[in-house]
């Protein structure tokens, strides 16, 4: 067997210890997957949408400036350079993001609101994205896309936009970014956190229930939270597996429990018996006979310990696959002869009463064993209080869809008050018993009768007591006693 | 079947097997095995053991045995598979399968691979030998025709007619005695239990907790004694009943 990590187990743990446990727990991990998982996401729509707004943007800037050119190249046409200069001069004082600028072939600026441009620029005619400074400020902060023309005469034109509302929109495109990957990962993180310490509270709970448990509560379950969820779920199958070892180690106690009482008793008057002739000088015949009365007390000892040993076989549930279908009042009639000879000899009468063709589904011995062994009670218990011949009646019939079965005696029968506590007694099977034999007998009888998913009822034959056994009829007997039914109603 | 109409000295342990069995005891339990190695000895039959289930095996299908005792947990090869494999090769000697296994559905599971009885553990000594008996005397017996008419002594028993009768006069029967009687006449001169007697004449193989078979045996006895100088069925203590003539009376 594995040893269990008890140190993990340990519920006095640091809070350190603690987190660090938190960390590892299957919830707290799956939520950082999903974290990144959702951060990748954010991040690629939020990119896409900035990446998108950009192009658009860049591209109007550009189609103003197209449209600018277009004007500038109209008026140039119509009035040549001189022209140009006085529109490029009159547009300049304009407000707006338009730039304008025309030098001469050297770089000196002959017009227009831009003060400051690198000389690449302008020396490079086509568009480009530059810095430049505004000709009514120092400042060289700016950013602008520009087209720069070479004129004739050498003169250069430069037409561009300023960027400065495309760049913000960009600021702030990014700014939100930002605060809600930020918040994505808080709200992740905590999210985690949460659910991570309630799975692990949950857990934590469930492992100190299987500690105490294991150190011997067996009576322990698992809580079940209500919620149908995968770890109800769980707890439930768990607390199933835990009633049904439970159920399985106290047939295993009530059995060793038996064993212990049942045979300490003849153990210990073989053992007596075997001293006595051993103690005594005794003749050759003295001695076989001791002998052989050792030899009964051990078949006696023998049939006990195969008796508990069915009755554990039984409760746990083994044999059920050799069942077949068996006419339950030829099984009584069949050990009703077989008693019938013994319990005449002991002044009782014993009668079969038998409906016929009550057909269910069993195992032939076992029924046989079961009837035997209320047949043996009754002749063992069932000897009248006020004396005169016992009567015996075994009574085979089908009613409300069960297939019924009753053993009466005219005994002293058992006090209705006791009868429940008897019949509780062999479930533990009883701890002290008025009457030796009876318990195995009858948890024998129980054991059987719970194998076939049948009761056994205790009841006043007044006087005597009365074992009534209803067993499940076989499917096609089920059917005929349902149609017989509908027959008898018209 | 052979006929034991001669008289024969009753051994003291009631055990009446003339001819000695060779029998072998496949157990992996060697204190078990030389307890039965040893008691098998004392009864007069020969006795060879294997402690698993191949050396079992092995030795069954070359040695000419009488009866094979087998345990049905063995190492190596198990009990079942074993007879299994014993009636695949066409070896027909009759199998007693010892189990520790007593529930019902495992005697049934011993008996369809092969198994010609099933014991469960703990059981008597007595009840073994008993058991091995009837079943060396079946092989013995096999091959021919059964029986229609037994006859033990002055006792005949017509199987065709159900007719019982002791020295000439009819005995009459219920039909269980019948089936009783027949048994015990089949098994003349061997010991027979009295879970033997439930098994063959009632057809149970459960435990009655009590004396029930003794009170039909002590039926039948009355009927058939009534009126006769000897009985014909003995009990032997600690074991069960043998049907035979004592020596000196039958003729």
């Amino acid at each position: 067997m594995n040893r269990l990590p008890i140190d993990a187990l340990n519920p006095t743990e640091t809070g350190a210890a603690r987190v660090q446990k938190l960390f590892r727990t299957t919830a707290f991990k799956l939520s950082l997957a999903y974290l990144a998982i959702f951060t990748l996401c954010a991040f690629l729509a939020l990119g896409y949408v900035a990446w998108n707004a950009r192009a658009v943007l860049d591209d109007q800037i550009v189609s103003t400036i197209d449209a600018e050119i277009n004007g500038l190249s109209e008026q140039y046409n119509a009035g040549g350079l001189r022209r140009l200069i006085t529109v490029v001069e009159r547009r300049s004082r304009e407000p707006g993001a338009s730039l304008y600028l025309v030098t001469t072939a050297g770089g000196d600026h002959v017009v227009g609101n831009v003060g400051f441009v690198p000389a690449a620029i302008l020396a490079t005619p086509g568009q480009s994205e530059t810095r430049y400074g505004r000709s009514d400020s120092d400042a060289e902060a700016h950013r602008a896309i520009v087209r720069v023309f070479t004129l004739p005469g050498g003169f250069r034109l430069l037409v561009g936009r300023d960027t400065e509302e495309r760049d913000r929109l960009r600021a702030v495109i990014g700014r939100a970014f930002g605060t809600s990957v930020a918040a994505v990962v808080l709200l992740g993180v905590i999210g985690g956190w949460l659910a991570a310490s309630r799975v692990l509270r949950r857990v934590d709970a469930m492992t100190q229930t299987t500690r105490a448990i294991m150190a011997g509560d067996l009576d322990g379950r698992l809580h079940v939270a209500g919620n149908g969820d995968e770890l109800d779920r769980l707890a439930s199958s768990l607390n199933q597996m835990l009633e049904r070892i439970g159920e399985l180690m106290r047939g295993m106690r009530d059995v060793s429990d038996n064993i212990a009482h049942d045979l300490k008793t003849p153990l210990t008057r073989l053992r007596n018996r075997a001293d006595e002739a051993l103690r005594r000088p005794s003749t050759p015949d003295e001695l076989r006979a001791a002998l052989e009365a050792v030899i009964e007390e051990g078949d006696g000892l023998i049939r006990i310990f195969n008796a508990l040993l069915m009755i554990a076989r039984l409760e746990a549930g083994s044999a059920r696959e050799i069942m077949a279908p068996l006419d339950l009042g030829a099984a009584a009639q069949g050990v009703g002869e077989l008693y019938e000879a013994l319990a005449e000899d002991q002044g009782f009468t014993l009668a079969v009463a038998a409906q016929d063709g009550v057909v269910v589904e069993a195992n032939r011995e076992l029924i046989g064993q079961a009837l035997a062994n209320l047949v043996d009670n009754a002749l063992k218990y069932g000897v009248p209080s006020g004396g005169g011949p016992g009567r015996i009646v075994v009574a085979v019939w089908r009613e409300d869809g069960f297939a019924r079965l009753a053993v009466s005696d005219s005994g002293p029968g058992i006090p209705e008050g006791e009868r429940t506590h008897v019949l509780a007694r062999f479930v533990r099977l009883e701890q002290s018993r008025s009457r030796p034999g009876l318990g195995v007998g009858l948890s024998l009888v129980n054991a059987v009768v719970r194998l076939h998913r049948g009761t056994l009822h205790l009841r006043d034959n007044e006087p005597g007591l009365r074992v009534e056994v209803s067993l499940p009829l076989a499917q096609g007997d089920a059917v005929g006693a349902a149609d017989l039914d509908r027959l008898e109603a018209r | 079947m052979t006929m034991l109409s001669e008289p024969r000295s009753p051994d003291p342990r009631g055990a009446l097997w003339t001819g000695s069995m060779r029998l072998l005891i496949i157990e992996d339990d060697r204190d078990a095995a030389a307890y039965l190695v040893k008691a098998f000895r004392e009864t007069g039959h020969v006795a060879d053991c294997a402690h698993d289930g191949l050396d079992g095996y092995a030795l069954a299908r070359e040695g000419a045995y009488d009866v094979l005792i087998v345990d049905r947990m063995l190492p190596k090869l198990d009990g079942l598979s074993l007879v299994r494999s014993l009636r695949e090769q066409k070896v027909a000697t009759p199998v007693l399968i010892l189990s520790a296994l007593g529930q019902v559905d495992d005697r049934v599971k011993g008996l369809r691979a092969g198994g010609d009885d099933y014991l469960p553990k703990p059981y008597a000594f007595s009840e073994l030998l008993a058991r091995t008996e009837a079943l060396a005397r079946r092989q013995v017996g096999s091959g021919t025709a059964e029986e229609t008419r037994y006859r033990v002594g002055d006792l005949e028993l017509d199987r065709l007619s159900h007719r019982v009768t002791r020295s000439g006069r009819e005995i009459p029967l219920q039909p269980r005695e019948f089936r009783l009687l027949e048994y015990l006449m089949r098994h003349a001169g061997q010991v027979v239990t009295r879970t033997m007697l439930l098994e063959h004449v009632w057809d149970y193989h459960f435990d009655p907790q009590t004396n029930v078979i003794d009170v039909h045996v002590s039926r039948l006895r009355g009927k058939l004694d009534k009126g006769f100088p000897s009985p014909i069925i003995h009990t032997v203590r600690g074991a069960g009943y043998v049907l035979r003539v004592d020596e000196g009376v039958a003729g």
